[in-house]
């Protein structure tokens, strides 16, 4: 019989606990629980879970060289593609539900309305991303171009910040939380790179 | 020594090595129970927006006091054949920052709110300044119900049934003098009762402000209750403004003072972000918010989105006291 690796419980666990925000508003719409504005509370709703998730992926690098846990990295591509599974639904509701496929005032919305760009922006971006997700693409790629590439999993996340802070009315403390810990992440990603490289040689004065 | 006649046969006894399984395998269905529920609940605590559920003793409405019905004189109807929104989510979304920033928040957590006693300061220019208590207001004044249209400036809408008075045949009471050009209305300033007052999210107390002929026009009210019954906590009890042909934030809530001046009032909105809620804020499809289109709305309980009409549908009635302004310049 084949051994399960370390952690057997952990992915199962984290995939059927990141499944539960899409049953409890699928749950929700049936019971009629959603709200008076159904359509703007599930928007709301997936659209939050996305930038949760990305940021989780964007977490689990600075675990392990913070902490030396390994584990993170483990879930790292899950995670990432939950937050492209739940920003496609988001970007679905709008489009579907709220605008009604009325694909004019959607393009309207696109290049006029600057929240609704950066968040359109953030969403094109994680496509590429979740499709070279696979080992195979991975190999196809190679290890450096796919690195770059994936260096768009930063921007995704702070664009996505951005979309929420714009589209807030007034209370900035749900954005301004998202903000300081994506900027704190991307701090620490920061220090170690500086870190890492090579110091110029010294020059005699 | 023989064996006992209760133990099981050797052949029965489970091997060590699946024994050890069997214990894994429970160790690690507890571990996976205890990951999904853990990460599936700090989502929906997310999600929530990092609060608790409210506890249903803490919600208003419905019981007490609300349920009080109110003797109607009058009705008359403002929204040609339009659905009337269900009294459920008349009460239970809107906004009203004094109990929190989302929709449910009112509704959630208005209990602290006490409508009685209450009396409202009439003053600066009128000949007869006075403070009144609610229950005197109340009996100045046949009430009326008045089905008008709402719209938020956030484009969802409610088609609601209001009770009330005209805001004019108050005004008149207490006669302005010459030099009163505006109105400007002040809400209750009181963290115990409002408890959200106690973080600035907004300048607070709330203050909203009319100019004087949009204050003496027989559409704007101040009303008293909604769907027959006396004002919820939630909408603004005991006494708000509804302006149906302006944006809904205009409508102030829980008036305690009423002032009418010389010089155009600060207001609240218009404070906090002033490129983006003018003092006039009426309801115009042909102006977008900075950031949202204002060409359309959701009316609660309805799927497709509808046109937003100008002045919410009130042009015929109210267009002539903008006549000649430029309602792009004074939003």
């Amino acid at each position: 019989m084949r051994r399960a690796g370390p952690l057997p419980w952990l992915k199962p666990g984290v995939f059927v606990g990141a499944l539960v925000p899409l049953a409890a508003i699928l749950f929700r719409a049936w019971r009629g629980e959603l709200g008076a504005n159904p359509i703007a509370q599930a928007l709301n709703q997936l659209g939050l879970i996305a930038l949760v998730f990305l940021v989780a992926a964007l977490a689990c690098t600075p675990l392990k060289t913070s902490f030396g846990w390994t584990w993170p990295i483990r879930l790292r591509r899950m995670l990432g593609l939950f937050g492209f599974s739940y920003a496609l639904l988001h970007v679905s509701t709008y489009a579907a539900l709220d605008q009604v496929l009325d694909w004019h005032a959607i393009w309207e919305d696109v290049t006029r309305r600057k929240f609704i760009l950066v968040g359109f922006t953030a969403f094109v971006l994680l496509v590429p991303l979740a499709a070279t997700s696979t080992r195979g693409a991975l190999k196809r790629l190679g290890y450096a171009r796919w690195k770059r590439l994936h260096r768009l999993a930063y921007v995704a996340p702070a664009l996505g910040v951005m979309h929420f802070t714009w589209r807030v009315k007034k209370d900035m403390t749900e954005p301004a939380a998202y903000a300081l810990v994506l900027g704190g992440l991307l701090l620490l990603r920061a220090g170690v790179y500086l870190r890492s490289r090579p110091s110029a040689p010294l020059q005699p004065e | 020594m023989g064996r006992l006649a209760n133990d099981p046969p050797a052949s029965e006894i489970t091997p060590e090595g699946l024994y050890m399984r069997r214990r894994e395998f429970m160790r690690n269905a507890a571990l996976f129970t205890a990951t999904s529920t853990g990460v599936g609940s700090t989502l929906l605590w997310l999600m929530r927006g990092g609060r608790a559920e409210p506890k249903p003793s803490e919600r208003a409405g419905g019981s007490d006091a609300s349920e009080q019905q109110l003797a109607i004189a009058r009705r008359g109807r403002y929204t040609a054949d339009e659905l009337l929104t269900p009294y459920r989510d008349v009460t239970s979304y809107n906004n009203f920052y004094e109990f929190g920033t989302d929709k449910s928040d009112p509704a959630n957590h208005s209990r602290s709110l006490r409508p009685r006693p209450w009396t409202v300061t009439i003053g600066g220019e009128v000949h007869r300044p006075q403070v009144i208590d609610i229950d005197q207001l109340l009996g100045w004044f046949p009430l009326e119900e008045r089905v008008y249209r709402l719209r938020c400036v956030e484009a969802w809408s409610m088609v609601i049934p209001w009770v009330g008075f005209p805001l004019g045949d108050l005004l008149e009471r207490v006669e302005p003098t010459s030099r009163a050009k505006y109105v400007a209305f002040t809400t209750l300033l009181d963290a115990e009762q409002l408890p959200e007052q106690r973080r600035h999210v907004l300048d607070w107390p709330y203050v909203e402000a009319l100019r004087i002929d949009e204050a003496m026009h027989p559409l704007a009210i101040l009303a008293v209750g909604l769907y027959g019954k006396v004002l919820p906590n939630q909408n603004g009890a005991p006494l708000r403004l509804v302006v149906p042909w302006k944006y809904g934030f205009k409508g102030i809530k829980s008036i305690v003072k009423i002032h009418l001046t010389e010089e155009q009032p600060p207001t609240t909105w218009n404070l906090a972000a002033p490129h983006e809620y003018g003092f006039y804020a009426n309801v115009n499809p042909a102006v977008d918010h900075p950031r949202w289109s204002q060409a359309t709305e959701r009316r609660i309980g309805e799927f497709r989105r509808r046109p937003t009409l100008p002045f919410n549908g009130y042009a015929e009635q109210v267009a002539e006291l903008y006549a000649g302004m430029d309602l792009r310049r004074f939003f």
